[in-house]
């Protein structure tokens, strides 16, 4: 089948692009095999841990803020429920880097927000918002939040509302017909959106350098800083291997324990 | 505002009065709780669209120098041939879309194929293949350029233009095979073997059956490898050596402030793309009609 020769060709240039980067690795450092792996944990543990905690908060604060939208959208959208979907994806129709920019600007220390509030004395003078953990978070949770929205979205959309209407005959007031029957059937659309959401938001570099200062840089900066700046691939190579390995890990386990079909779906939706 | 709540009228005690002359008294408290989400998700979308407003906004600013940050007056001249003033931001703006158009019809094409394969044909592997096509979806983009770049520099290839093209087609590929499998994953086979049997060989049942049916999903696909590309920056960043794309360009020049016209090609960029995918859907919807 000539069709699955081409289906073949990309996904083994691919798996070689992947294997790649490990045979790199051993091959730049004949003698020092795992020593690049483990002077890498050592050295950027901090950054590591980081960008696992500032993904995950940047996941949880989308699950919240999104949740209550999608289920909106969802239920009451009525006929304009493509419109509002629609709005909320509007940021992607500007260059991300461009967003995150724009964000740095309106957040200034004497930008558009921070400058007059300072001036009515609202504010004290070194009072910011850039450079610190927050805005980083902040930021990574505004990029990734419409991918937290879409699935949660499609999830709800797919509850048939008589079951809803069944809980209520049941006697379940809204609140137990929201948290035994409409919460387990969205969980679904939560996990793909935690897909969505923490892979990119953990490995993310752009956040940190433009809305963070040095205290809150993650693994994905330094991995670029090994690659472009100092040129040491051997370490670039080992980190970014150790964080796909994480994160593929992750979502392995996570796609055993959900079926796969179920979150590419999800995800593909 | 103090007469209207002494008078009594039958509007909930919820809600502003005269705000819901109808509204059935027995349930205020479902009517407050979706009008609160409905103001949410205004409130959200606000939030989304903050930064999309200041970049427009920001591109009929008159700065003095480079830095656009804070507002000094309102002109238009950045909208005019002025905004080609700076070579290298032109010279980027163009390699984006050149190689946006490249890499959307080469993944287009191939994704196709791959799409198809996958919605209409059961193989060996296939589950293996479904997780790998996953995997490639979801793996980090940073680890997607690094090796890339690692790639390109074990076989000697210089990163530049033709490294980019090839990161974009491979990225791109996996988003249209998805959205093609979704649509053949409705075909009824046995529309194709009715046209067999009417005498077309694969060629003709493939031009003229095959593909208007899944002719929807290549659109969609294409569109999201356009979208996907023109704004594809941490991949980009790996493996463009000294070529420069418009995100890359914003991403070097944001120390020295960002001219406005780069506020005004972003603004362009946004209208062109978000009147596409409105043009898209309105036809949809009157096709579906």
């Amino acid at each position: 089948m000539w069709l699955t020769v081409f289906f073949a060709m990309p996904l083994i240039f691919l798996l070689s692009m992947s294997l790649q980067t490990g045979n790199v690795t051993s091959g730049f450092t004949v003698t020092w095999h795992f020593a690049e792996y483990a002077l890498g944990l050592q050295s950027y543990g901090p950054q590591f841990l980081r960008s696992l905690y500032y993904g995950g908060a940047a996941t949880v604060l989308c699950i919240l803020l999104s949740y209550p939208t999608a289920y909106w959208i969802a239920f009451k959208g009525g006929t304009r429920k493509s419109t509002y979907l629609f709005l909320i994806l509007l940021p992607f129709f500007v260059s991300f880097v461009l967003r995150t920019i724009s964000w740095q600007y309106i957040l200034a220390d004497n930008g558009i927000v921070l400058g007059p509030l300072k001036s009515a004395g609202l504010l004290p003078e070194n009072f910011r918002i850039l450079a610190t953990t927050g805005a980083v978070i902040g930021g990574l949770t505004y990029n990734y939040l419409p991918f937290m929205v879409l699935p949660i979205y499609v999830a709800l959309e797919r509850i048939d509302y008589r079951v809803v209407e069944a809980a209520h005959d049941l006697y379940a007031n809204r609140f137990e017909a929201f948290r035994r029957v409409v919460l387990p059937l969205s969980l679904p659309g939560v996990f793909a959106g935690v897909l969505l959401n923490f892979v990119p938001a953990a490995s993310d570099y752009v956040n940190a350098q433009v809305l963070g200062g040095p205290n809150n840089t993650m693994i994905g900066n330094i991995i670029q800083d090994q690659y472009l700046y100092n040129s040491n691939y051997p370490m670039g190579a080992a980190l970014s291997f150790t964080l796909m390995a994480f994160l593929l890990i992750g979502i392995f386990a996570y796609a055993k324990a959900l079926g796969t079909e179920n979150v590419l779906e999800a995800a593909a939706a | 505002m103090s007469t209207s709540v002494l008078t009594p009228t039958p509007a909930s005690p919820a809600g502003p009065p005269g705000d819901a002359p109808t509204a059935p008294l027995n349930k205020p408290r479902i009517r407050l709780g979706d009008r609160l989400l409905h103001a949410y998700t205004w409130l959200l979308i606000i939030w989304l669209a903050l930064p999309i407003a200041a970049v427009a906004l920001f591109s009929f600013n008159d700065p003095k120098g480079r830095l656009n940050i804070l507002w000094v007056g309102f002109t238009l001249k950045w909208w005019g041939p002025k905004l080609l003033e700076y070579p290298d931001l032109t010279h980027a703006m163009l390699n984006s879309i050149t190689i946006g158009l490249i890499a959307t019809v080469a993944s287009t094409a191939l994704g196709t194929l791959i799409g198809l394969a996958l919605g209409k044909h059961k193989f060996r592997g296939q589950n293996f293949s479904n997780l790998l096509q996953f995997a490639a979806i979801s793996a980090p983009e940073i680890v997607l350029g690094a090796s890339l770049l690692t790639f390109f520099l074990t076989l000697g290839v210089q990163p530049g233009y033709l490294t980019i093209v090839i990161a974009h087609i491979a990225f791109c590929l996996s988003f249209v095979a998805v959205t093609v499998r979704a649509r053949a994953l409705t075909l009824d086979p046995f529309i194709e073997e009715a046209a067999r049997d009417l005498g077309a060989g694969p060629w003709t049942t493939f031009r003229l059956v095959t593909l208007p049916l899944i002719w929807p999903g290549v659109i969609a696909g294409a569109l999201l490898a356009f979208a996907l590309s023109i704004d594809d920056f941490i991949t980009t960043n790996f493996v463009a050596g000294s070529v420069q794309t418009y995100p890359l360009y914003i991403w070097g020049a944001s120390r020295e402030g960002l001219p406005p016209q780069v506020n005004v090609m972003g603004t362009i960029i946004f209208m062109v793309g978000a009147g596409l995918a409105i043009f898209q859907s309105v036809r949809a919807r009157r096709s579906r009609a």
